[in-house]
């Protein structure tokens, strides 16, 4: 059983986005959070500080540990943001406007 | 300001268990609801929802209590066919704001505008007008730090379910679930449905000691047998739950690989040989959960000093006139809590704007409901603490304040050698809470690292505001610059 099956899920077809130019599936409703962790994926973002890893913590917008960059805007909360076809997620290094 | 029709209006902050029980006990007594709420669907936390695109055909598999949400469900539909209730979702409230001047409502208070930013980017402004307020801002989970916590695979307890139960997705294949409190329960029985190896259920506390409180517990056998219904379920999955433990650290480099847990003894230290290790790539973790205070306390409400609770009255009404709230806000409860509050608070609200005196015995059987919850849960909250010594475990290198990336060590640095006594000094000394979450997830780490009380953290904007959409705020309707289609006057249809 996973997630899916568990709850009976007939989502709508999945559609490709990318992480860091990767394409990866994801599905009609998943978070960009979502999407990386169906596709196996825990940590899209270091640290200003010491460029630790970071990921999904408290899933429900409070933490903003999960911030990426989304169509080359960073500081989006992977938890929250929905993806839309073509969605282009780059991880974000430090506060995300350094290039 | 009144609708078109002279029905008074009521804006409902939030669409959890207590915010949509308080709107149709309030659109009921004939007043106009909108109800605000940050996620797409209504629903809350507790309630809350895979996303539409998902498909789900059997939601209830993550759910408990789902008759109360089909109720509660078809009943916000109703309203919302009559007209009576307006649901805005995905709009995220950054302050509310009593009115300085402008006609007073029909309570004879001063109106409010409640502050929101639309969309997933929340960049997009909306006022809402309404003569009163009805505050039901919900929680979020306190977690304690302890060596490795910032390893992506840790993630909290209510985050690991919130996906799952939003999202459809887990972070791994084998889970610890840890901390301490009930939410631990059906966070493991839920993962284990969906497929995850639970590995162990650590659980800090010893709920032995709530049989010693049986007197107290015996009037809530409901809440009683729900627990009993998640321990079977446990057994049934072959989770193995170990009590009066607690994870000491979380091991690997750039993912989580395992945690080290160990026994407590009667006085909440760690027994020193009685570490084990247990392979792992997910931990979900918390310590109890605290609740969204923010809105109230920059409205002027009064807040408990600790920041647990905003203080209201029977009726549910906070000491500002004209604002209601219930829920997790006026003190970390539960779901069936926050529907008996949210149900008087509505019913209390709905009559009081009408100009009628409300009448309590119309609201006896939650106002008895509420009054048994408060007592169990605070018997819950007697057992269900986290180890009195966890500090002991917290390292110096480990990182406490997460966004500023703040060490144990500086924080013991500020107060030993720098003298700081209370948090707010720790905070100015090491940046700790200084970051994007505000210091709502480091609040109570860095308070018993430094040996200070928690204090109610003063946030005036309960979200990040982009400065032009601040520049702009309270601007009236019709004047250049209002924020894009500012729902002003007439957001209550």
């Amino acid at each position: 059983m996973n997630p899916l099956e568990l709850a009976d899920a007939a989502p709508g077809p999945a559609f490709a986005v990318t992480l860091d130019g990767r394409e990866l599936a994801a599905l009609p409703g998943q978070t960009v959070g979502a999407a990386l962790w169906a596709a196996g994926v825990t940590s899209w973002r270091t640290t200003r500080g010491e460029s630790r890893p970071r990921g999904i913590f408290c899933g429900i917008g409070v933490c903003f540990d999960c911030l990426v960059t989304v169509n080359d805007r960073p500081n989006q909360r992977a938890c929250l943001v929905p993806l839309r076809p073509g969605d282009a997620i780059r991880t974000q290094e430090g506060t995300g406007h350094e290039l | 300001m009144s609708s078109d029709d002279g029905r008074p209006r009521l804006a409902v902050v939030g669409a959890g268990p207590a915010g949509l029980a308080a709107a149709l006990a309030a659109a009921g007594q004939g007043v106009r609801v909108m109800v605000i709420d940050s996620a797409e669907a209504p629903g809350g936390q507790f309630y809350r929802q895979p996303a539409a695109g998902l498909g789900a055909r059997r939601p209830q598999a993550l759910h408990h209590q789902w008759r109360t949400w089909r109720r509660l469900r078809e009943g916000l539909d109703r309203h919302i066919a009559a007209g009576l209730v307006t649901h805005r979702p995905d709009h995220h409230v950054w302050c509310v704001e009593q009115r300085p001047e402008g006609p007073l409502s029909s309570l004879g208070s001063r109106r409010f505008t409640v502050h929101a930013l639309r969309g997933p980017a929340q960049e997009d402004p909306v006022e809402v007008r309404a003569d009163a307020v009805l505050l039901a801002t919900g929680g979020y989970e306190k977690v304690l730090p302890f060596p490795g916590w910032t390893l992506p695979g840790v993630v909290t307890a209510g985050g690991a379910q919130a996906m799952l139960k939003g999202g459809l997705v887990v972070s791994g294949r084998t889970a610890v679930v840890a901390g301490t409190g009930p939410l631990l329960l059906p966070v493991a029985t839920g993962l284990a449905a969906a497929g995850v190896t639970v590995a162990a259920l650590v659980e800090s506390a010893d709920p032995k000691a709530l049989v010693r409180r049986a007197g107290a517990l015996a009037g809530r056998a409901d809440k009683l047998a729900e627990g009993a219904g998640y321990a079977v379920e446990l057994l049934r999955r072959r989770v193995r739950t170990l009590v009066r433990h607690t994870v000491v650290e979380a091991h690997g480099t750039d993912r989580l690989e395992a945690v080290t847990v160990a026994e407590l003894d009667a006085g909440g230290r760690v027994r020193p040989g009685s570490e084990r290790r247990i392979r792992c790539d997910t931990l979900a973790v918390g310590h109890g959960m605290l609740p969204h205070t923010d809105l109230a306390e920059a409205l002027g409400c009064r807040v408990e000093p600790d920041g647990t609770r905003v203080w209201v009255d029977d009726e549910q009404r906070t000491d500002v006139p004209g604002a209601w709230a219930a829920g997790e806000i006026t003190g970390i409860g539960g779901a069936a809590l926050s529907l008996a509050e949210g149900h008087i608070a509505g019913r209390s609200a709905g009559a009081r704007l009408q100009g009628r005196e409300p009448v309590p015995d119309e609201w006896a059987a939650a106002a008895k409901s509420r009054g048994e919850l408060r007592e169990f849960l605070g018997v819950l909250d007697t057992v269900y603490v986290p180890p009195a010594h966890w500090v002991d475990q917290v390292t110096d290198d480990t990182v406490v304040c997460r966004c500023e990336e703040v060490t144990a060590g500086a924080v013991r640095v500020a107060v030993a050698e720098l003298g700081a006594g209370d948090v707010r000094t720790v905070k100015l000394l090491t940046r700790a809470g200084m970051g994007w979450c505000q210091g709502r997830m480091c609040g109570p780490a860095v308070a018993g690292i430094a040996g200070c009380a928690e204090a109610v953290s003063r946030r005036p904007f309960a979200r990040p505001v982009p400065l032009g959409v601040l520049a702009r705020a309270g601007e009236t309707a019709g004047k250049p610059g209002k924020p894009r289609e500012n729902e002003d006057a007439d957001d209550i249809p």
